[in-house]
């Protein structure tokens, strides 16, 4: 199935210059899933979402559609088909 | 961003609007989409200078600066901020080998640490790919931050070595591109007793071997300093500190050493800014001896700095109390030696002495190698200083930036 990722403005340019990613992943596929093969296509953003333990940065917020999956089950949180997950800085910062 | 011409009103200019900012007959999914924060400031160019001309680099806690200045050190030129909101705790520039080039470990409160480098002057920077600074899958580690880049001697011009936090020593063959963990010191038995210190388990300095021997020492807070003479074998050296925050007798390591710093041409003479105590050894930290004690107004600060031309002279700058950490009596003054300890001086004319709280961090003192040396001052309200005359007047070369991480000074090949 697709999944479009929408990624945050200070992201893009470790992304070719690209706010939007239209990514193949399973059916079934959980937050983890769609951020590995957000990884495997654009590294510089994998890595600036997740550390290299595949922990997501404190200060990083994955949304699937309008629900933040930290509130959820993570980065196990379950993307239906079609949804839109969105990759957002907190407001925290120092 | 995206140029729109405007067509519906009377503007003679056109407006600028976000990427992601829907122009009309956007489908529904696109327009209900909120436009992302964030804006990246636009970089700044590249600094303009030349071979024999000056670099201060100046990390911040909100993005690299540098000065740049002719050999004569006169007049100087601000540039940056590169990595703008980002803290630049590491920065070196790399003249070796017929190269310029800059490096910097930034590390963004949002997306974490990376390590950077430039080859001219700033103008454009770029991120290894696929390799960066991480540690392995099987230490189940991450960096937290970059806290030191020390490019080796002249005789291994590719090899850089990183400090990182949680503490780990990282190795580059490559310039800086790329950078492998050096498992001996990861895997000292030692390792899961350290203690953080205030600014977390970091190791934050390296003394390379200046002849291009495997010798190595680094130092780490609050473990103390560790040395390797074969380049594989490390072992604790802190024997003669004593740490006035644990309890006696001293133990062979949890000691706080602030900053090592080593003339290159007797490098088996170091001195230490300790977390109370300053000291030196003669042996590459084999042995220590306190060469502070009551003759400074406090044996407490963060950077030491060893003159590149006399291996006998060294600057501290000493902060009142472990609590405090600000310039001790109000008075911003380096204190200079020029017998290795045995007697220190204060110097320090142009340097705020007016009920003056400033503080210096560990990395925020450094030389620029030159002869007489540049000595160069930053301190956590945004000011550098800078002298040309081993200390004893002070000019201020910039102020009003963001709280000074580490000042790095080198000649540009």
């Amino acid at each position: 199935m697709s999944v479009r990722v929408r990624l945050a403005e200070t992201l893009r340019p470790h992304a070719g210059g690209d706010g939007v990613v239209d990514l193949d992943v399973a059916e079934g596929c959980c937050v983890r899933d769609v951020l590995d093969a957000l990884a495997a296509v654009h590294p510089a953003v994998g890595r600036r979402v997740r550390d290299e333990t595949g922990v997501l940065r404190r200060h990083v917020n994955v949304f699937v559609d309008q629900d933040n999956a930290r509130d959820l089950d993570g980065l196990t949180t379950r993307v239906p088909a079609g949804a839109v997950v969105s990759v957002l800085p907190a407001v925290s910062g120092g | 961003m995206v140029m729109h011409t405007c067509r519906w009103s009377a503007l003679p200019f056109p407006i600028v609007l976000a990427a992601d900012e829907p122009p009309a007959g956007t489908p529904p999914e696109e327009a209900s989409f909120v436009p992302p924060p964030g804006v990246i400031p636009d970089p700044a160019p590249g600094m303009r200078a030349g071979p024999g001309d000056v670099v201060v680099l100046v990390g911040t806690t909100k993005g690299l600066f540098a000065l740049t200045a002719p050999a004569g050190r006169g007049e100087w030129t601000r540039s940056g901020p590169w990595f703008p909101g980002e803290e630049i705790a590491a920065a070196a520039l790399d003249a070796r080998g017929g190269r310029n080039r800059l490096l910097a470990g930034a590390m963004s409160w949002h997306f974490g640490p990376s390590v950077y480098s430039s080859d001219d002057l700033g103008e454009t920077w770029r991120e290894p790919e696929p390799t960066t600074l991480r540690f392995p899958d099987d230490t189940g580690a991450s960096v937290a931050r970059v806290w030191q880049l020390a490019p080796a001697s002249a005789e291994q011009p590719d090899v850089v070595w990183a400090g990182v936090e949680p503490a780990a020593l990282f190795r580059s063959d490559d310039g800086g591109a790329s950078f492998s963990l050096v498992r001996e010191l990861w895997d000292h038995p030692h390792r899961e007793q350290w203690q953080p210190g205030g600014g977390g388990l970091c190791l934050h300095t390296i003394v390379p071997d200046p002849t291009g021997g495997p010798r190595l020492g680094v130092a780490v807070s609050a473990a103390g300093f560790y040395r390797t003479l074969d380049g594989t074998t490390w072992e604790a050296a802190n024997r003669g500190i004593l740490p006035p925050f644990l309890p006696p007798p001293a133990p062979e390591f949890g000691q706080c050493v602030h900053k090592v710093a080593q003339h290159p041409t007797r490098p088996d003479t170091l001195f230490v800014q300790h977390h109370w105590g300053v000291y030196r050894s003669d042996d590459f930290g084999g042995t220590w001896t306190e060469v502070g004690e009551e003759k400074l107004p406090s044996t407490f600060g963060f950077p030491i700095v060893v003159d590149p031309n006399d291996a006998d002279t060294a600057y501290v700058v000493p902060l009142k109390s472990d609590f405090f950490r600000c310039a001790a009596e109000g008075k911003l003054r380096v204190f200079r030696t020029t017998d290795g300890g045995e007697t220190w001086e204060p110097s320090g004319t142009g340097l705020p002495d007016d009920d003056a709280y400033l503080s210096v961090l560990r990395d925020g003192f450094g030389t620029d190698g030159m002869d007489p040396a540049g000595l160069y001052l930053g301190t956590r309200t945004g000011e550098v200083f800078g002298s040309v005359d081993g200390g004893e007047t002070w000019n201020e070369l910039t102020r009003h930036l963001p709280p000074v991480l580490c000042v790095k000074a080198a000649v540009l090949a």
